[in-house]
């Protein structure tokens, strides 16, 4: 039987693993979307910061927003919130877990985690930024197939998968919510049509989709050209795909069913599943997009209490 | 540069490979030979390669320094070092042997005290001994075992033979060290194995363990819970817990995930409340349980010794079993076996003088820089005194604590520990190891086919301890030749 603290460990290790996974990916497909941009525009790389919601903690250290402030804040820096201290989190509670995840899982944990400490800061420069963050999220991969391929479908393993999707589902909404007007500012001084900010915005759709890796799937599943609307129903709505928010909460119900007690979380699950299914995004592009993500972002949070009220050790979480 | 054996050069000491300048000791032959068959890029090459293979299987020790506790990747050298079968199975029995007599004592301490009436101990150091637990007094754990899991410290003396420096019946550490450097050794010299020399297989510790932890189970169930009490990851032994419960299959547990209602121990889990049966704690007898030992501890658990003395759940080792566990006991060991197994000693102790005796204690005083003085229940190599390597004022300061609690001091004449080769980065050289078997005792007993090899990395050093920059190695046991 899993021991309340174990289940904490695994949950938030999965957490910590799929968050730094993220955060590489966000990184790689901005540094990409740069490079898509007429010369001399600057793109808003404080969304970035927005996004994973430290906007206090970078202002606190960094004046100026600008790309390299950003990566080395979000990358290499050890703030607690960066990628590298993700990793180190994540390989913390791996190794305080050792005794029931997969051997090897810990050994991949732990070289991701020796690789980003010591590449982190080289990869703060453009030129070997996308090596290194390549290597990130193909190693991340690589813990959650041997994950799949090695661990029983027990208890641990369905706490592997709770934290996973939770976390997933979570960034997801965060992704959506860039704003096109903030991230690419400088094309509204100089283009005043809005029809000249077209081709921009679909290369900012496409490389949202990029940063789920969505954008092939996407193709398959939608035949019109790239648009805001069904990217963001695509993101959050679309079952099929294993990281859209909808997906990620079915999952959760999913692995509920073989956990004990799992009756509240349930329920606080199947609440935020119809919020983010019963959206009408077309309505919501138009207008309340961000603060429908907020509501949605707030149900996700109050999954993480009912789960931590319900399995872990009391006044931990 | 190749490895050079007419060069290596042990000095006065016993070499465990080398006989004399260029000459190997048989059983080392063969492994004398392939480390000389390689070049010296080569053998730098395995080196790095078993590093690295220790850091990424995260084989790591932690050390406590004023800056906080960091996790070390575990040192180890890689060249292994060899026992012959025939030489082991006589000290595999020297060891069951004393483990079995350091029970019977122990017993008895806590029920009749014979030995104590028939005065072969004297009853004030029982007595006077910090390791003595008063509130364990007519305990009788099952099969009267009370060290469950020993890890004796033996050295190999000028002669060749194997003495014992002390034993550790309290939470010794360092098996899973002595599993994982054969998993490394493995990966670095693959060609030695089979082909050269067969070499008899460590890695069923964690069974056997488990299999002795589970006949102390008071519930006669199939699987018994099993559980290892760590007192958490700042632990220096922690890699060890979470390896021990791993391989076992049991529950890592800290001292928050269990509770004791009515007497019997459970766990926290997901699924509410699970009974535990048998606690292998590596928590120190004075903070398992503040109701009854130190009040402050945080690690332990409220209710866990009585739950213990009312037969609800086995604890190994059992608490009061350090009581054997003192360097000033350890004197009496030869008699101890003789006493209650009327047979003769099998392994030797180092000659040692106890300083609550008038005589040895003016001895050991007027011999203080040849002395090696030992504190009666120190461990880790903490508070010793090294008379040879010693300054004045470190003498002067020992003769003062003497002479304050002779009971808590013992003196042994410096041994000269034996040496065998560690690759350094130009040369291989020779250095001073010790040896830490683990013997096992519960419905049966059982002992590591060798065990863990400590050996101190600076030249002409005797502190072996990884607290304090000693390192290890790859022990076999191999078919004599």
């Amino acid at each position: 039987m899993l021991l309340s603290r174990v289940a904490e460990r695994v949950y938030w290790q999965a957490r910590y693993l799929e968050r730094a996974e993220n955060v590489a990916r966000l990184l790689h497909v901005f540094s990409a979307l740069q490079l898509d941009l007429p010369k001399g525009t600057k793109l808003g790389w404080q969304t970035l910061v927005q996004i994973t919601g430290h906007e206090e903690q970078f202002a606190e250290k960094y004046k100026q927003e600008n790309e390299r402030n950003v990566v080395r804040f979000l990358l290499a820096e050890r703030n607690g919130i960066s990628l590298v201290d993700m990793l180190a989190f994540a390989r913390e509670n791996a190794r305080t877990t050792r005794e029931i995840m997969p051997t090897e899982a810990f050994e991949l944990i732990n070289g991701l985690y020796y690789f980003a400490r010591d590449n982190a800061e080289a990869g703060i420069s453009r030129a070997e930024r996308n090596e290194v963050l390549d290597q990130i999220v193909s190693r991340s991969q690589q813990i959650g197939g041997l994950m799949a391929g090695t661990m029983s479908r027990d208890e641990a393993y369905s706490f592997v998968r709770l934290g996973r999707s939770l976390e997933r589902a979570d960034m997801t909404t965060r992704i959506v919510d860039v704003d096109s007007q903030k991230l690419m500012p400088e094309l509204d001084v100089e283009d005043a049509e809005p029809e000249a900010r077209e081709p921009y915005d679909n290369i900012l759709w496409m490389n949202v989709l990029r940063s789920s890796s969505a954008y092939q799937m996407y193709r398959q599943h939608v035949r019109e050209r790239i648009n805001g609307e069904d990217v963001v129903r695509f993101l959050l709505q679309n079952e099929q795909f294993p990281r859209s928010t909808a997906h990620n909460l079915t999952t959760m119900t999913k692995v509920l069913r073989n956990l004990p007690n799992s009756n509240k979380v349930n329920w606080q699950v199947n609440k935020t599943r119809k919020l983010v299914r019963d959206a009408d995004v077309n309505r919501l592009l138009r207008r309340g997009l961000v603060r429908h993500l907020d509501s949605v972002q707030k149900e996700i949070a109050q999954v993480h209490f009912k789960i931590a009220d319900t399995w872990f050790l009391p006044g931990n979480s | 540069m190749r490895v050079n054996w007419k060069t290596y050069n042990p000095g006065k000491f016993f070499d465990e490979i080398i006989s004399s300048p260029g000459y190997a000791r048989k059983p080392a032959r063969r492994l004398a030979g392939y480390l000389r068959s390689l070049t010296h890029e080569e053998l730098q090459q395995k080196k790095t390669a078993a590093e690295l293979a220790i850091k990424t299987m995260g084989i790591s020790f932690t050390v406590y320094s004023d800056a906080g506790n960091i996790d070390r990747e575990w040192p180890m050298d890689i060249i292994p070092r060899l026992i012959t079968g025939s030489e082991w199975d006589q000290t595999s029995k020297g060891l069951q042997q004393r483990l079995e007599a350091l029970n019977c004592f122990i017993h008895d301490i806590y029920n009749d005290q014979k030995i104590l009436k028939d005065k072969i101990v004297p009853k004030d150091l029982i007595m006077d001994s910090g390791n003595f637990r008063k509130q364990c007094l007519g305990m009788k754990p099952k099969y009267n075992v009370w060290a469950h899991i020993c890890g004796t410290d033996l050295i190999k003396g000028d002669d060749g033979q194997f003495y014992v420096l002390e034993d550790n019946l309290r939470v010794p550490s360092g098996v899973s060290y002595m599993v994982e450097n054969r998993r490394v050794t493995k990966r670095t010299f693959p060609e030695l194995f089979a082909d050269d020399y067969s070499i008899r297989p460590v890695a069923d510790y964690p069974a056997e363990l488990l299999d002795m932890l589970s006949s102390l189970s008071p519930r006669q169930v199939k699987h018994p819970e099993v559980v290892v009490l760590t007192p958490g990851v700042f632990n220096s032994a922690y890699f060890e817990h979470s390896y021990l419960a791993q391989r076992m299959g049991a529950e890592l547990v800290e001292g928050g995930d269990l509770v004791v209602e009515d007497d019997k121990v459970y766990m926290r889990t997901i699924d509410g409340l699970s009974q535990v049966d048998v606690i292998y704690r590596r928590i120190d007898d004075m903070f398992i349980d503040p109701a009854v030992f130190n009040k402050d501890s945080v690690l332990g658990v409220r209710g866990l010794f009585n739950a213990w003395k009312k037969g609800n759940v086995a604890l190994a080792n059992a608490p009061g079993a350090g009581v054997a566990d003192d360097k000033i006991i350890y004197t009496y060991v030869p008699e101890i076996i003789k006493y209650y197994l009327d047979e003769d000693p099998i392994l030797a102790n180092v000659p040692s003088y106890l300083c609550i005796d008038r005589s040895q204690r003016q001895h050991v005083l007027e011999n203080l820089d040849k002395l090696v003085v030992k504190p009666a229940n120190e461990s880790g190599g903490y508070g010793m005194l090294i008379g040879p390597q010693a300054s004045k004022k470190e003498l002067a300061e020992f003769r003062r604590r003497i002479k304050a609690d002779p009971r808590n001091y013992m003196a042994q004449p410096l041994i000269s520990l034996s040496t065998v080769p560690i690759l350094g980065d130009r040369v291989v050289e020779p250095r001073h190891v010790d040896l830490r078997p683990f013997v096992l005792q519960g419905d049966k007993s059982y002992v590591t086919p060798g065990g863990l090899t400590r050996v101190a990395m600076v030249k002409g050093s005797y502190v072996v301890n990884s607290s304090q920059g000693g390192g290890s190695k790859d022990t076999w046991v191999v078919d004599d030749a």
